[in-house]
């Protein structure tokens, strides 16, 4: 790999002012999608700004009504905490069909949400769970942190620090599985809160996108019934080698089945 | 940049490059080269070692980023001579043909054993080898192998 330095701060400041210091200097978290743009020449950082030594930068604790899971936190550790499957057993699977055991053993939730990757898990449930990004700078709703394909409200040097997730009544999620990639062909997650229904479609869209249609219908009934035959436009579904938008359109009714099997499964 | 270690249950410290991958390190500067480089984009398992007792892949790690941690690698699990239970069931169970895709196995498998325990159902096994590629042996005996090397690992 062409030569970069390396930096391990070991508090928040340091690795802001390090993040700063160049024109090309990346954090890495997992390192489970930096490292591999890195080895394809996707990425060429002139520096790399390892989180792994800030304190309090991982972990899972109650905040309230709340669950603060922290960005360094692994997938494995988020598919294995019992307080996840407490809170919402829905994203306690979710982490837990992330890639494979070794992909879990090293990727991260701030990882994977500052990348923003359009077919990536965790940014459906950050946006159905209507969950908040806290950065080192201040507090982001769901609602405007992703903006699309690989892009987030982050600011340069802003660094993901935990995301907070309230608490549903029923959470579910559909997910299909690219077979060789293991990344989600479609994934979409469902939450039931009291004021509403949230929908939210990752692998379909530009960029995981809230399914209005379903959430109307949803938070009128919840039920199969008051989504049948519910498919989201073409226009707006990604088509490629993988799947044609057409096909992804069926599949997010099809995962919308599947998410609102598991809410009655999990609740 | 210096990087110490446990390696194989020995203090080292080497020097590293900021960019060389663990992977590197190991074959390269150190002379370990049963973790194998498959496809060197992440996906096939061959590099798999155990970090801290967690299967990791190889080839998606910075060296520096074990600085401090504990490494073991394929040639570290047989202890005076005799093969580690793992090992031993993918012998016994004919769980390898040419053997490129073995050491990640192995690791692999140790790894479900930690997270799932020794008495070991199909679907576990097939599900927490998801990040392991075979092109030879189909997987049945591999499948065998691991549930196999469980229930042995239970006798330690
Ligand atoms: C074989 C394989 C299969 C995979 N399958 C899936 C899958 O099925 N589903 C899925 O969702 N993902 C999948 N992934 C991606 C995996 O989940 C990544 O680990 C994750 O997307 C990125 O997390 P990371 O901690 O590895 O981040 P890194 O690779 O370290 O960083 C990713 C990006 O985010 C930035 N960053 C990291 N942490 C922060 C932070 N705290 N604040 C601000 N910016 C930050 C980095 O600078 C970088 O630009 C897969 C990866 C591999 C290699
Ligand atoms: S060489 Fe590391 S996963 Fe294939
Ligand atoms: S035995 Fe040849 S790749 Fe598995």
């Amino acid at each position: 790999m062409r030569p970069f330095s390396y930096h391990r701060p070991t508090d928040l400041a340091q690795a802001a002012a390090l993040l700063e210091s160049g024109d090309d200097v990346a954090a890495l978290a997992g390192g489970h999608t930096l490292l591999p743009a890195i080895k394809s020449r996707l990425r060429a950082p002139d520096g790399l700004v390892d989180l792994s030594a800030i304190p309090g930068l991982a972990g899972i604790r109650e905040d309230g009504d709340r669950l603060l899971v922290g960005a360094m936190t692994r997938h494995a550790d988020v598919a294995t905490s019992p307080q996840v499957a407490a809170h919402c057993r829905a994203l306690a699977r979710l982490a837990g069909g992330i890639g494979d055991p070794q992909v879990r053993n090293r990727g991260t939730l701030g990882g994977s949400i500052a990348n923003n990757d359009p077919a990536a898990d965790y940014p459906a449930a950050v946006l159905g769970l209507a969950a908040t990004v806290h950065t080192s700078q201040r507090r982001i709703e769901a609602d405007d942190f992703f903006q699309g394909m690989f892009t987030t409200a982050l600011e340069p040097g802003e660094l993901v620090t935990a995301v907070a997730f309230p608490r549903p009544l029923a959470a579910g999620y559909g997910r299909f599985a690219h077979p060789a990639s293991r990344y989600a062909l479609v994934g979409v997650f469902v939450a039931r809160f009291a004021a509403g229904v949230r929908v939210a479609v990752t692998g379909a869209g530009a960029g995981v996108f809230r399914w209005m249609a379903a959430e109307n219908c949803l938070s009128g009934s919840f039920d199969l019934g008051s989504v049948a035959g519910l498919v989201p436009d073409e226009a707006d579904m990604n088509g490629d080698i993988h799947a044609s938008a057409p096909y992804r359109a069926h599949l997010c009714s099809v995962m919308l089945g599947r998410a609102l099997a598991d809410c009655a499964a999990s609740s | 940049m210096q990087l110490n270690m446990n390696l194989n249950g020995e203090a080292v410290t080497v020097e590293v490059a900021p960019e060389q991958l663990l992977v590197e390190l190991l074959r390269d500067d150190l002379g370990l080269t049963g973790t194998h480089i498959g496809c060197d984009t992440s996906q096939c398992g061959a590099c798999n070692v155990l970090l801290d007792g967690e299967p990791v892949k190889a080839c998606t790690l910075l060296a520096v980023q074990v600085e401090g941690r504990a490494l073991t690698t394929i040639e570290g699990l047989a202890q005076g001579g005799a093969l580690h239970p793992m090992q031993a069931a993918f012998r016994a169970c004919h769980g390898l043909q040419c053997g490129f895709c073995t050491p990640g196995m192995v690791m692999a498998g140790i790894g479900i054993v930690a997270r799932h325990g020794h008495d070991l159902d199909e679907a576990t096994i097939v599900h927490g080898l998801e990040g392991n590629l075979c092109r030879c042996t189909g997987y049945r005996n591999i499948i065998k192998a691991v549930a196999e090397g469980a229930r042995a690992m239970a006798g330690d």
